[in-house]
């Protein structure tokens, strides 16, 4: 109970008007640098630090990290209306999401997209309070192999879950392979398919490609379609926001299990990214709307917000703990401690208790605060989509343009983006899946480094991936999805087709 | 290290003349930044090198250094080749300069990526990263020399080495230690980032690593890691103790272990070709005032540093001297690459 008398020792720093008006500061800068694309919490971050060093660090910390909240909050704006994911794990929520706005339900989108962040974000915290200790020691656990492991899984989710063809799913993924493979080969140190290009040396950059693929791609689409978005009806009223409300208890089992696979993949330390991609994989398998996935199900937006966000808040705890970070903002953060002289790792805990409490505090309130401000905003960000559309498309063309200068102030990226752009068109009508490639752009790297080291430290023999318990479980349990249609069809072509819902699924 | 110490003193002196100098009216004829200055690091976020470049914007903007404020810019990509083919491209361009670390030699000699530190115009050393090779305390190596007779008994390449980044400062560290242990090689396991290197020997995934002091001290503190030697000249200067028992500077260095490898890491200032000499000297006085701060001093303790800090013809000899010195350890160990173009 040490515990509960040390958090409320941090409420008692975090909760002070000057540090409240911080977290409301921080949020709303969050929000904008979230929905603005290209400019990303890590860069938004990176900017805003040196505004904080006149602080105290607590007060400075507390308002970095709801810049850090407010600015994942953001991401679900612009995927859900306008189906550009700011970060990476905003592109699952684009799946459902954005059918959903398109259907003239973004507020319904929303609040489910917001409400789920919290919910993920609150378990999250409570984990950390009351677990730090014992959960900080698992991570340590993870080498190569069991990295590997965990991207295995979420690589073969995506193949097993898909609903087409998992042909196509894995022709896209191989695409994403070979472009994640551009650039650096960081296990030799050589560059690889850069062909003498320096503007291909660091590759292709994730943010690009989801803006050209999914943004631009998202506007060719709309515009063959006749130039309208069809969620421009409908009074907006903040009765919606609690009608959803009350929907939303209902799918407790997608947000428990969403929480679960968050917190886990947040620890070990898998990441936001693989989480929201799991979760939203296995809501479509368990799920009674499980046809109605992809197109506009609630489900889809509560599962991947509800994992990414549990996630992204459990892997501070590896950050603090262990010094690592579990993503570029938390890199950013990680720095911005290091300045005001608090060294992460295992003695942040001990050494500056009034500090790790007060963070802690403060991502309880900070949570709080922020879903208040982005919900009172929704009927104000629906609003968005009653612009007519040939006055938005341009204008989005313009801030997608804008973000992808912004990565890495090139121009090359611009067209980069554009190119991309006509790849998710021709992606969207021959019906290829575009989450994979995304997916293998995002993580395609990270398992070839993890897969390349595990082997170097085994010297090439494949049976590591099965030396201990946990990369064991974690292996098979990746196998038993890849070869899950497999199973399908063994089981339709021996006994024959008696599950009525596969069978509407297939002439779905 | 003594007669750095009043180097370093004069220098501040200097500077604070230099300040004085500027303040007054009649040298309105010296240089001063028009807009914003673009810092480049040819390096990721969360990294040694942007630790640094952002703990330096941050001492301009709180003590007011500098009338425009400085952006920093990561460009990592081609292990920072993208940040030093950008620099080249500034040619004439004052309101551009970067920071370097030891890829400013390793990354033209491994990638073939055609630039060189003589392409660009070196303004000031800052200071040198140490390394220190780390152990998990589990093990029962406490000395350098248990740990390389330990290597040397055991099969070859059993014992992994973990480092940041392929053919880079760590990796070339590791292979001037084979020499101790031949004909035994270590496993080399590259990962992306310090922190993750230190974190992988208290987990117990690797046997050893060079961590620079910053990046592994925490752990060396609560009492995962066990420090064996470290690869300088001299022992480190810092005697405040960070374990019950031990200060940086109670290390050995590696050639008193019996193990002779030295290696230290450039943090140094560079800015685009054809700087003119005002525009050099705006940033030398810049920076000599960002050293004088006791921000920058805590700054260096906590990292353990090596606080050589050079400029004009002394830097550049430093530098002739060790890019030569990468260069001949490249090419034993096989790692330059054909240039390209």
């Amino acid at each position: 109970m040490e515990d509960i008398a040390s958090l409320m020792h941090g409420f008692s720093v975090a909760l002070t008007p000057y540090n409240l008006m911080l977290m409301g500061i921080g949020i709303v800068l969050g929000v904008i640098i979230g929905v603005l694309p290209g400019l990303g919490g890590a860069n938004g971050v990176a900017i805003l630090l040196p505004l904080t060093f006149t602080m105290p660090p607590t007060s400075a910390i507390i308002m970095l990290s709801c810049i850090y909240w407010g600015a994942l909050f953001g991401g679900a704006i612009t995927s859900i209306l306008f189906n550009i994911p700011g970060e990476p794990w905003s592109v699952a929520t684009t799946f459902d999401g954005h059918p959903m706005a398109r259907e003239g339900r973004s507020e319904e989108a929303l609040t489910a997209a917001f409400t789920s962040s919290f919910i993920g974000a609150l378990v999250a915290v409570i984990m950390i309070t009351f677990l730090a200790p014992l959960v900080a020691k698992f991570a340590l656990q993870f080498g190569p192999v069991e990295f590997f492991a965990v991207f295995f899984l979420t690589f073969a989710s995506f193949i097993g879950m898909s609903r087409g063809t998992p042909f196509k799913v894995v022709a896209a993924m191989c695409l994403g392979f070979a472009l994640g493979a551009v650039g650096l080969d960081k296990m030799t140190g050589t560059l690889r398919m850069t062909f003498g290009h320096p503007e291909l040396l660091s590759g292709f950059d994730f943010l690009i490609a989801v803006i050209g693929l999914f943004g631009i791609g998202e506007i060719l689409c709309s515009i063959e379609d006749g130039l309208s978005f069809k969620g421009n009806t409908g009074k907006l009223h903040f009765r919606k926001v609690l009608d959803t409300w009350k929907k939303l208890p209902s799918y407790w089992a997608t947000s428990i299990r969403s929480c679960l696979v968050g917190c886990w993949m947040g620890i070990t330390p898998g990441g936001a990214t693989p989480a929201s991609f799991m979760a939203y994989g296995l809501a479509k398998r368990f799920s009674r709307n499980r046809n109605n996935f992809g197109k506009g199900e609630i489900e889809g937006v509560i599962a991947p917000e509800t994992a990414a966000h549990a996630a992204g808040t459990s892997a501070l705890l590896p950050m603090l703990t262990l010094g690592i970070p579990g993503s570029p903002t938390a890199a950013v953060l990680l720095g911005g401690l290091m300045i005001w002289g608090l060294q992460p790792g295992p003695m942040l805990f001990i050494e500056q208790h009034d500090f790790v409490w007060g963070l802690i505090a403060s991502m309880y309130l900070g949570n709080v605060v922020g879903l208040l401000i982005v919900l009172t905003c929704v009927p104000l960000f629906a609003a968005i989509l009653r612009v007519p559309f040939p006055i938005i498309a341009p204008i989005i063309l313009v801030v997608c343009a804008i973000g992808a200068y912004t990565v890495h102030n090139s121009m090359f990226d611009v067209w980069m983006m554009l190119g991309f752009g006509v790849v998710g068109y021709v992606f969207n009508k021959l019906k290829y899946p575009l989450a994979p490639l995304v997916l293998a752009i995002v993580l395609g790297d990270k398992a070839e480094e993890a897969f390349r080291q595990a082997l170097l430290g085994s010297q090439g023999s494949l049976s590591i991936f099965y030396s201990n318990w946990l990369v064991s479980s974690i292996m098979t349990l990746g196998l038993i999805l890849l070869f899950w249609p497999m199973f399908g069809w063994l089981r339709e072509r021996l006994i024959g087709p008696t599950d009525p819902v596969s069978q509407a699924g297939k002439s779905a | 290290m003594r007669s750095l110490t009043t180097k370093h003193r004069t220098l501040l002196t200097v500077a604070g003349l230099l300040t004085t100098v500027a303040a007054l009216p009649t040298a309105a004829s010296a240089w001063e930044p028009t807009r914003p200055v673009t810092f480049i690091v040819p390096a990721g976020t969360g990294g040694g090198a942007d630790q640094m470049a952002r703990f330096i914007q941050g001492v301009i903007a709180k003590n007011q250094l500098m009338a425009q404020p400085v952006v920093v810019v990561n460009k990592a990509g081609g292990a920072g080749a993208e940040g030093f083919l950008e620099v080249k491209g500034a040619k004439g361009q004052p309101h551009t300069i970067a920071i370097t670390l030891s890829n400013l030699f390793t990354t033209p000699l491994g990638t073939g990526v055609p630039f060189n530190w003589k392409d660009l115009t070196p303004v000031q050393m800052l200071a040198l990263d140490q390394f220190v090779l780390w152990v998990n305390a589990t093990t029962p190596y406490k000395t350098a020399k248990d740990y390389v007779e330990a290597v040397k008994a055991g099969d070859d390449k059993t014992f992994k080495m973990g480092g940041t980044g392929s053919k880079q400062e760590d990796q070339i560290i590791t292979v001037a230690l084979e020499k101790q242990i031949a004909p035994k090689k270590f496993t080399y396991v590259p990962y992306q980032g310090g922190g993750a290197v230190a974190t992988q020997l208290v987990g117990g995934h690797v046997n050893s690593t060079v961590n620079n002091p910053i990046e592994a001290a925490t752990h060396w503190k609560s009492g995962a890691l066990r420090p064996l030697c470290i690869f300088d000249k001299a022992r480190s200067t810092y005697t405040d103790k960070i374990t019950a028992d031990m200060s940086w500077a109670d290390i050995p260095t590696c050639q008193e272990a019996g193990v002779d490898v030295q290696y230290q890491m450039l943090r140094g200032i560079f800015m685009g070709p054809d700087a003119k000499p005002e525009e050099v000297a705006f940033y030398q006085d810049l920076f000599a005032k960002v050293m004088a701060t006791d921000d920058w001093k805590k700054f260096m303790q906590d990292g353990a540093f090596n606080q050589t800090s050079l400029k004009g013809d002394e830097f550049k000899a430093w530098l002739t001297e060790t890019e030569g010195k990468h260069k001949a350890l490249m090419e034993e160990a096989g790692f330059l690459a054909a240039p390209q173009q």
